[in-house]
C-alpha cells in the first residue's frame, strides 16, 4: 500500500521475514477472515471498551473514598502493620517457621527472586515452538501452582488479620485535626514537672498530655483531684494500678495539676 | 488547510511512515472481540496503558496540592481530600488506579504468558514487561507511603526491612531508600517522593516505549 505524500519509502517497519527470525508471524493480510484498520475503526470499538472500564472505575472511586489514616507517628510501638493488597501474600509468607526468623533471607529474598528471575527468563526456559498450554504442561503447571499459592497466601493474610483492631487504630482523632480543648496548660506548675518525669504518665497519654493509642485526653478531663488520685492508684479500665512512682505528696501534687486542666466555659 | 500543514511538515520530516506505525495499520481478527468475544483478554495491555495515563494525569494534579514533608504531608492530604473540590476524586482515581493497574498488568501477564506469545522472536518485549512489571510495583510501594498516615509509615517500615535482609548489599538499600541506617522520617518521605514522582516514572516511560516500538516491529502475535 502506497500512502506516501511523494517521498519514496511508506514502510510496515515490522521486522521482515529473513532466515534468522523464521518465527516472524504471518502478514496481516495473510490471515483469514477479518482484519480491520486500526484508524479509526478499532481505536473507536477500543475506546469503548475503556469507556465501560471507566465508568466501572469512576463507580468505584465514588462508592469508596481512599482511606486515610491518622498522621504517622512511627514512635507508636503498638500499631499492627500491613501492605497494601497485592504485597500481601509475601507478607504472610514471612510469616512461616522455615523463610522467618534464622531462614528470613529465603522467605524475603531468595523466592521472590527466584520467582522474578523465572518469570523474567521464561522465554528462554520455555523454548520450544508449541504456543497452547495443554502443549506445555510444565509452564502451564508451575504458573498455575504460583497463581494458586499466591491467592492462598493472599486468603490466609486476610483471614488473619484482626481487621477491627486495624480500624481502631487509624481513627483519625481531634488531637490529629489540632482540635484540642481550649485548656492553659501551666508549665511552670510542680504538678506538670512530676507529670512529665512520670515515663508511665506520658508514655501513654503524651509529653502533651491529649492522650494516645488506648489512652484518653487529659486535657479538658471532668475529674476532681480525689478522682484523680483514686485512678492513678487503682487504675481504670486498660490503666495499670500503681504504676506512679513516687511519695503520696507528690501523687497528690500531680492529682491537683491533672484536675485543674478543665476546659474554659 | 489541515491538509497543507500536513504536507509541508511532511515534505520536511516525512512523518507519514511515523503515521502508519502509530495509526494506519491493520487489526488481525483474532484479537478483536467484535469478531470473538473471548479476544477480550487482548484488551487488558492497552487497559492497562489507560490506567497508566489516569495515574500520571491524576498524579500531577496531586502534586498541586501535596507537600512533600513530615510536617505538612498528611495535612495537605486531608486538606485535599475534604476541602478541595474533586479533591476526593482526583486522589481516589489515584488511589483506586494504582490498585486497578496492577489487576490489569497482571491479567495481561497472563494472557502473554498462556497464549505463549513470549516466545522467539519476542523475548526482548517480555523481558522488558518483566520490567515494567517490577517499575510498577516500585511505584505502588513508593506511593503507599506518601499520604503519611499510620499505615503507610509501618507497611514502609515493613518493606524496608524485607528489602534490608538481602545479603551483602540490604544495608545500602535500606540507607539509599530510607537516608539513614536507623530512622524512618523526614529523608523516607522526601526520598520516596523522589522516587515516586521522578526516577520511577522516566524509567517506566523509557520501557513503555521500548515496549510499544517492538510490538509495532514485531506486529501481535498470531492466532493459536
Amino acid at each position: 500500500m502506497h500512502r506516501g505524500k511523494g517521498m519514496k519509502f511508506v514502510g510496515d517497519s515490522r521486522v521482515k521475514m529473513n532466515d534468522r527470525m523464521p518465527n516472524i508471524p504471518k502478514d496481516y493480510s495473510e490471515y483469514p477472515g477479518k482484519t480491520e484498520a486500526f484508524w479509526p475503526d478499532f481505536l473507536l470499538k477500543e475506546w469503548m471498551v475503556g469507556a465501560v472500564f471507566l465508568i466501572g472505575y469512576l463507580l468505584l472511586t465514588v462508592a469508596h473514598p481512599s482511606p486515610l489514616e491518622g498522621p504517622a507517628d512511627p514512635t507508636n510501638a503498638s500499631y499492627i502493620p500491613l501492605p497494601d493488597w497485592y504485597f500481601l501474600f509475601l507478607y504472610q509468607l514471612l510469616k512461616y517457621t522455615y523463610v522467618s526468623g534464622p531462614y528470613n533471607v529465603i522467605g524475603a529474598v531468595i523466592i521472590p527472586g527466584l520467582a522474578v528471575a523465572a518469570l523474567a527468563l521464561a522465554p528462554f526456559l520455555d523454548k520450544g515452538p508449541e504456543r497452547r498450554p495443554s502443549k506445555r504442561p510444565l509452564p502451564t503447571a508451575f504458573m498455575l501452582l504460583t497463581l494458586a499459592s499466591m491467592v492462598y497466601l493472599t486468603w490466609e493474610s486476610v483471614a488473619h488479620h484482626d481487621w477491627e483492631a486495624a480500624k481502631a487504630q487509624g481513627v483519625i482523632t481531634d488531637k490529629d485535626l489540632g482540635l484540642l480543648p481550649d485548656v492553659e496548660i501551666d508549665e511552670t506548675s510542680p504538678g506538670y514537672e512530676i507529670f512529665q518525669s512520670q515515663a508511665s504518665c506520658i508514655g501513654c497519654h503524651g509529653g502533651d498530655l491529649a492522650g494516645g493509642t488506648g489512652a484518653p485526653m487529659l486535657l479538658g478531663n471532668e475529674l476532681t483531684a480525689e478522682e484523680v488520685a483514686e485512678v492513678i492508684k487503682n487504675g481504670r479500665g486498660a490503666m495499670p494500678a500503681g504504676v506512679f512512682e513516687g511519695t503520696d505528696e507528690e501523687l497528690q501534687i500531680l492529682a491537683e495539676f491533672i484536675a485543674s486542666l478543665k476546659e474554659k466555659e | 488547510m489541515l491538509n497543507k500543514i500536513y504536507d509541508w511538515v511532511d515534505e520536511r520530516l516525512d512523518i507519514t511512515p511515523i503515521w502508519r506505525d502509530i495509526a494506519d495499520h491493520e487489526v488481525p481478527e483474532h484479537v478483536n472481540p467484535a469478531h470473538h468475544f473471548s479476544a477480550f483478554v487482548y484488551c487488558f495491555g492497552g487497559l492497562t496503558f489507560f490506567i497508566t495515563v489516569i495515574q500520571i494525569l491524576s498524579g500531577m494534579f496531586l502534586t498541586m496540592y501535596y507537600v512533600p514533608d513530615v510536617e505538612n504531608a498528611w495535612k495537605s492530604v486531608y486538606y485535599l481530600q475534604n476541602e478541595v473540590a474533586f479533591g476526593e476524586i482526583v486522589r481516589g482515581m489515584h488511589h483506586w488506579g494504582a490498585s486497578l493497574v496492577i489487576v490489569m498488568m497482571f491479567l495481561h501477564t497472563l494472557r502473554v504468558f498462556f497464549t505463549g506469545s513470549y516466545k522467539k522472536p519476542r523475548e526482548l518485549n517480555w523481558i522488558v514487561g518483566v520490567g515494567i512489571f517490577c517499575v510498577m510495583l516500585g511505584l505502588g510501594f513508593t506511593g503507599y507511603l506518601l499520604p503519611w498516615d499510620m499505615k503507610a509509615v509501618f507497611a514502609t517500615k515493613v518493606g524496608i526491612q524485607i528489602a534490608a535482609s538481602v545479603p551483602f548489599i540490604g544495608e545500602l538499600i535500606k540507607i539509599l531508600l530510607a537516608g539513614d541506617a536507623e530512622i524512618l522520617g523526614a529523608q523516607t518521605l522526601t526520598r520516596f517522593f523522589a522516587i515516586h514522582v521522578f526516577f520511577l516514572p522516566a524509567v517506566l516511560f523509557a520501557l513503555l516505549a521500548v515496549h510499544f516500538i517492538m510490538i509495532r516491529r514485531q506486529g501481535i502475535s498470531g492466532p493459536l
